[in-house]
């Protein structure tokens, strides 16, 4: 054993590198090169257009009214409806978690998202659709005089929505609410508080950080909605969303370059977004929600 | 706890909600099965009589043979190789803390946080510039971005609960890091890499976004062959999508029943919580 390299090797290990700590290389090299990589890719390339200077693409996309203007069409579908999952999650998880068979619900509520976007298309065309049973229904009780038009307009895509993304965000909220110690709303019935003072009190303030993660997660599968804008929407109209035009842009223009600046600007506005949530969020109260004794 | 009629009021009102969601979800499933298997229908409530021909037709007319077996591919891939690099991988994460750990784990965050649109449109790109996209390797690579990182995640858990002096004994005992993964992880790992690796196969065989702009004809695995069919809706019989769609959902869902079996619902929207 001659003196520097066992010690270099011992001082490695001391700060956590060894063989083992290697084992991330693989998991670490796959996500730089299909993940990191290509977003870089796409964010240079969308600094080389086809014509005109570096910032061409951008000044495109700003002045021209139908590329434009998805980011308003788009936030107008995503904002409602993902306040609107997170707002009727709150209540329902409230009461879920003192169901003694969640299990089942649970089950059920999962099947939208395992379906996925595209199926749930086709069985809200089927269902929704001028002869179909919800329409039928609706004139049974003289709800509506004739067919209700819920598909293939602005209407379509939010029920989409609303059908994929109420069981993700409930889910995620179920999951937080369970995080909450029961005793302390019973310590704040105890003291005499009522239901809604305790909701108001106890529970939305220790639930709070966690919602708005919630709601950021939540905004951001909205904002990227694709197939449904599609199939039950008005692709060419009042859905069509940003992420049509940055297909439109590569599939059918084969301007890559400008599909990669549209996906940027997607980014950049997720990311807005996020950044606006988790900043509201380190106002609010972060601290244990579970009681003092372990 | 007395309770008011306030409350209970309001209890009832949440219920109404939940029960009008449940069943609406289960009549536009239930609209979708009946279609399939209908003749004709018109301005009644069921079909005029029933039929199991749209089956044979989507069999035939969608290629229904060629797409499922590219699905079976892709996601046997997809799943075989998030579980080599994932798992290696969170065992590492999971057992050394080395400088820099927050941002590795960071960077795994991210393709679960950035939705695929968002990041498949570059990635497309990047494929198609490498002559990947296309081919069923390009489909396979595009699928495992979200897959890899998903594994890793899952199993940190899993791994921080094997006590590491199992582990330690092991090597005592003279075992390198290949044997001890093989013959003392592995065994111990696997309820957590049966979880991971199921949800990661319900999840490719719904992961629509990355298939579609990777894809060739090719290469198109069932929800985008799905989609191809609603978006050509008027070409084919209605009853044929709808066929085609329920052979969709059966895949879909005798997974998914699989996979809950191992894994609580509440897993496939938030990460293994332990």
């Amino acid at each position: 054993m001659n003196g520097e390299k066992p010690r270099l090797r011992w001082r490695l290990r001391e700060a956590g590198l060894d063989g083992v700590t290697l084992l991330v290389l693989p998991g670490v090299l796959f996500v730089l090169a299909l993940f990191i990589y290509p977003f870089l890719y796409g964010l240079g390339l969308s600094f080389h257009p086809a014509k005109g200077d570096w910032l061409a693409n951008y000044r495109r996309f700003f002045s021209d009214p139908f590329l434009w203007r998805t980011i308003p069409t788009t936030l107008l579908i995503a904002a409602p409806v993902t306040v609107l999952n997170v707002v009727l999650s709150v209540p329902v998880a409230l009461r879920v978690r003192r169901m003694r068979r969640q299990r089942l619900l649970t089950t059920i509520l999962v099947i939208p998202i395992t379906l996925g976007t595209v199926m749930v298309a086709e069985g809200l065309l089927t269902y929704l659709g001028p002869r179909g049973w919800l329409n039928r229904t609706l004139i049974l009780f003289g709800i509506a005089s004739g067919p209700v038009h819920l598909v293939h307009n602005y209407w379509g895509v939010m029920l989409s929505l609303l059908i994929s993304g109420f069981p993700f965000t409930f889910l995620l909220t179920l999951s937080y609410v369970t995080g909450i110690d029961p005793s302390l709303e019973q310590a704040g019935a105890m003291l005499g508080a009522r239901a809604r003072q305790r909701f108001r009190h106890i529970l939305l303030p220790l639930l709070a950080p966690g919602l708005a993660i919630t709601l950021a997660l939540a905004f951001v599968q909205a904002f990227t909605v694709f197939p449904s804008a599609i199939l039950v929407g008005d692709p060419a109209g009042a859905t069509r969303v940003i992420s049509i035009a940055a297909y439109q842009a590569a599939y059918e223009q084969f301007d890559y370059s400008l599909a990669s600046a549209i996906a940027m600007l997607m980014a950049g506005v997720q990311v807005v977004i996020i950044v606006a949530l988790l900043g509201a969020r380190s106002l609010l109260f972060r601290g244990p929600a579970s009681s003092g004794k372990g | 706890m007395p309770k008011s009629l306030q409350e209970r009021l309001w209890a009832l009102a949440v219920w109404a909600l939940v029960a009008f969601f449940v069943v609406n979800l289960l009549a536009m499933i239930a609209a979708v099965l009946v279609n399939s298997f209908g003749t004709r229908w018109f301005n009644t409530w069921l079909p005029a009589g029933f039929t199991t021909q749209w089956y044979a037709f989507a069999w035939n007319e969608f290629g229904l043979p060629s797409i499922l077996w590219v699905t079976v591919e892709v996601v046997g891939a997809v799943v075989v190789l998030s579980g080599l690099i994932g798992v290696p991988t969170a065992y590492a994460m999971a057992r050394r803390s080395f400088p820099g750990r927050q941002a590795v784990m960071f960077l795994f965050l991210l393709p679960l946080l950035v939705p695929p649109i968002t990041y498949g449109i570059p990635l497309a790109t990047v494929l198609y510039q490498a002559r990947l996209a296309g081919t069923i390797w390009g489909v396979i690579l595009a699928n495992l971005v979200p897959s890899v990182p998903f594994v890793i995640l899952i199993m940190i858990p899993f791994v921080e609960q094997i006590d590491p002096r199992v582990e330690a004994a092991a090597r005592v005992f003279g075992a390198g890091t290949g044997r001890l993964f093989v013959q003392v992880l592995v065994p111990l790992l696997t309820p957590g890499i049966l979880a991971a690796l199921l949800l990661v196969l319900v999840r490719t065989i719904a992961m629509f976004e990355l298939t579609f702009l990777t894809a060739g004809s090719d290469s198109q695995t069932l929800v985008v062959a799905l989609y191809y069919a609603v978006f050509a809706a008027g070409v084919r019989p209605g009853q044929s999508i709808d066929a085609m769609a329920v052979v969709y959902m059966v895949t879909t869902l005798i997974w998914l029943l699989i996979a809950l079996r191992f894994v609580n619902p509440t897993q496939i929207v938030t990460r293994a919580k332990q």
